[in-house]
């Protein structure tokens, strides 16, 4: 390292230990309770809240919860509709269907949400990346996810699990690339309003370096719209992995996930459609408690978009 | 315009390019050495040879390309391994039926959801603009193949006005209509009531309601017409969507589009057929977001100039 440069770094380190004070710690309790305040007017957004949190109880806690054996053969009750013994009715094989929801659940949620939370963190790095160096990087990025969104909506995790070869494993691939280039998008465009804020400015004056900026400045920044995509974003994968079990290319028949449970139904639509009515029902419940709770925050957070 | 037009199409090409490279690194996606995995477990080590110079997959990959591309501009997309016939004519003997059900979606879904939006924007706060969005929510998270399948379920089992399933007449496409449909009526209710709200907003409603215009002529001409160059965009996106939408509707209402012809083909390991829709799909999309986007110039002529 030559001279000056020795000269810089000391001078950039100097200012950082000066300026930078790491114990300085700004309040968020007030602006929480706003949020929290703001939040609870809107009662649509607060049930959808709590149906939420209920669903998430029920994967984590479900199957041990759950009055029969997923798997459980009750010969005597074939086909039959929901009564006081079976509250959901049963299927061919007499397996109580609420039991199998509430197996269902972890399975179900859980690549939806597993999908996402990777899905999002490749999408969001990508994005701050290409957002923040513009250049080559934001060109490789953003066409990278046009490519994607030309094969729109769950065809692009229809192709993905073609080559892959069906599975659960397969379809959280599928779904969590399918998420990819929104949030790669969203967040781009989150990075390139907060750049140009002056505290930005006056983080790389004082010599920040671009992984601290990056990470520390304009990350928490973008944060709002990282919240709202993924709670949206969760609806459309718990969607498109039941879209795609329903089509046979997901979770394996016998396994309870909900929209295999619907695909199975099929086949009884005239003598038991309970066995359509209520998995489906389900995933309507779950992906309109996630649609409505993030339009809650979005409104919430960002009150221009009404 | 002129030039506007011409710009939109050079950026195509380069997207064009990327998304046959794509496809056609799909059949090297595949796990393992593709000419085995295509032979199939039983074939011999003559066969796979045998395939693996029949697909050109000795060739460099580059080699391999550019005959890809070659022959695909010339329309051929290679041979199904089912039926041995060439792809292209397997896609276009499909085509007509995806293509009828795009349009039935098409024919109210976009009318539907621009009038409820437009009625919401224009009834803030009450209860028609509370019920409309509430609507417009709940067909963003009901499943396709759900409705499809409670459809079939009402009005072809239990009351017996409409068939099931097949494309003969008018009243085939009712009930694929319906799930076509119901995902854009409610993203365009919700994009139009947004967008009519902000043109509401603006200056020149204002003006036109200081100068005495009449209430109908001020929301019609001055706040409705402008408030649909949001929704025309959105649109274009949404007919991506009823393209991969057309996957799940040809499977429940067992109509042999090329929805249909894709999932067949994945049952089957058919390759060549997946990759040619895969290429049909993607093109598709890309020429209506082209479309919609000289479209948007020619309704707003501030994007022409930027």
């Amino acid at each position: 390292m030559s001279n000056t440069q020795n000269e810089q770094a000391k001078i950039n380190t100097s200012f950082e230990e000066n300026y930078i004070d790491e114990n300085i710690k700004v309040s968020t309790d007030g602006k929480v309770k706003a949020f929290v305040k703001k939040f609870a007017k809107r009662k649509t957004a607060v049930v959808a809240f709590f149906v939420m949190v209920a669903l998430l109880i029920l994967a984590l806690v479900g199957p041990s919860l759950a009055p029969y054996e997923a798997n459980a053969f009750d010969y005597d009750n074939i086909l039959s509709g929901p009564s006081a013994k079976h509250w959901f009715g049963t299927d061919q094989f007499g397996r109580d269907i609420l039991s199998r929801i509430m197996a269902g659940a972890p399975l179900t949620l859980g690549v939806a949400l597993s999908s996402v939370i990777v899905g999002a963190a490749i999408g969001t790095v990508l994005g701050l990346l290409s957002g923040y160096y513009g250049g080559w990087i934001e060109m490789l990025v953003m066409r990278g996810a046009d490519v994607l969104f030309s094969f729109p909506d769950i065809l692009l995790a229809i192709a993905i699990v073609a080559a892959l070869g069906p599975g659960i494993i397969n379809v959280f691939i599928a779904v969590a690339v399918f998420t990819v280039p929104s949030f790669a998008r969203i967040m781009r465009s989150a990075t390139l309003a907060v750049k140009g804020c002056l505290y930005v400015e006056v983080a790389r004056s004082l010599g920040c370096k671009d992984g601290r900026i990056l990470f520390k400045h304009i990350f928490p920044g973008t944060i709002q719209s990282l919240i709202v995509n993924f709670t949206m974003r969760i609806g459309s994968a718990i969607m498109a992995a039941s879209s795609l079990s329903f089509l046979g290319f997901g979770a394996n028949v016998a396994d309870p996930e909900w929209g295999a449970m619907l695909s199975l139904g099929r086949s009884y639509l005239s003598t038991a459609p309970h066995m359509v009515y209520l998995p489906g029902l389900v995933i309507f419940v779950t992906v309109l408690a996630f649609n409505l709770f993030g339009d809650g925050l979005r409104d919430t957070l960002d009150p221009k978009i009404k | 315009m002129g030039r506007y037009v011409a710009r939109r199409l050079l950026e195509t090409i380069p997207l064009m390019i990327i998304i046959s490279i794509v496809v056609f690194m799909f059949i090297h996606l595949i796990p393992g050495d593709p000419a085995k995995t295509l032979a199939g477990v039983e074939a011999s080590l003559e066969e796979v040879e045998a395939l693996r110079e029949e697909l050109g997959l000795k060739d460099p990959l580059i080699v391999q390309y550019f005959n890809w591309v070659k022959n695909a501009l010339s329309g051929d997309l290679g041979r199904s391994f089912k039926s041995n016939l060439p792809v292209t004519e397997l896609i276009w003997s499909r085509f007509q039926f995806t293509i009828r059900l795009v349009f039935a979606g098409l024919v109210w879904a976009p009318f539907a959801g621009i009038f409820i939006g437009v009625m919401c924007a224009i009834k803030r706060g009450t209860w028609v603009d509370l019920g409309g969005m509430l609507f417009a929510i709940c067909g963003l998270s009901a499943p396709g193949f759900w409705l499809g399948l409670m459809g079939i379920q009402f009005f072809s089992v239990k009351l017996g006005w409409l068939p099931s399933g097949g494309l003969e007449s008018w009243k085939h496409l009712i009930l694929p209509s319906m799930v076509m449909g119901t995902g854009i009526m409610a993203t365009l209710a919700r994009y139009s009531r947004s967008s009519m709200l902000e043109t509401l907003r603006e200056d020149y409603v204002r003006t036109a309601r200081a100068k005495g215009q009449r209430e109908q002529i001020v929301m019609f001409r001055h706040a409705f017409m402008n408030s649909l160059i949001q929704v025309v965009t959105i649109l274009g996106l949404q007919i991506g969507g009823l393209l991969s939408g057309s996957v799940l509707t040809e499977t429940i209402f067992s109509i042999p589009g090329m929805g249909r012809l894709l999932t067949d083909s994945i049952a089957y390991r058919d390759y060549p057929t997946i990759q040619g829709i895969l290429l049909i799909f993607a093109l598709q999309y890309v020429l209506i977001n082209l479309i919609v986007d000289v479209l948007y110039g020619v309704i707003n002529p501030k994007i022409r100039y930027d």
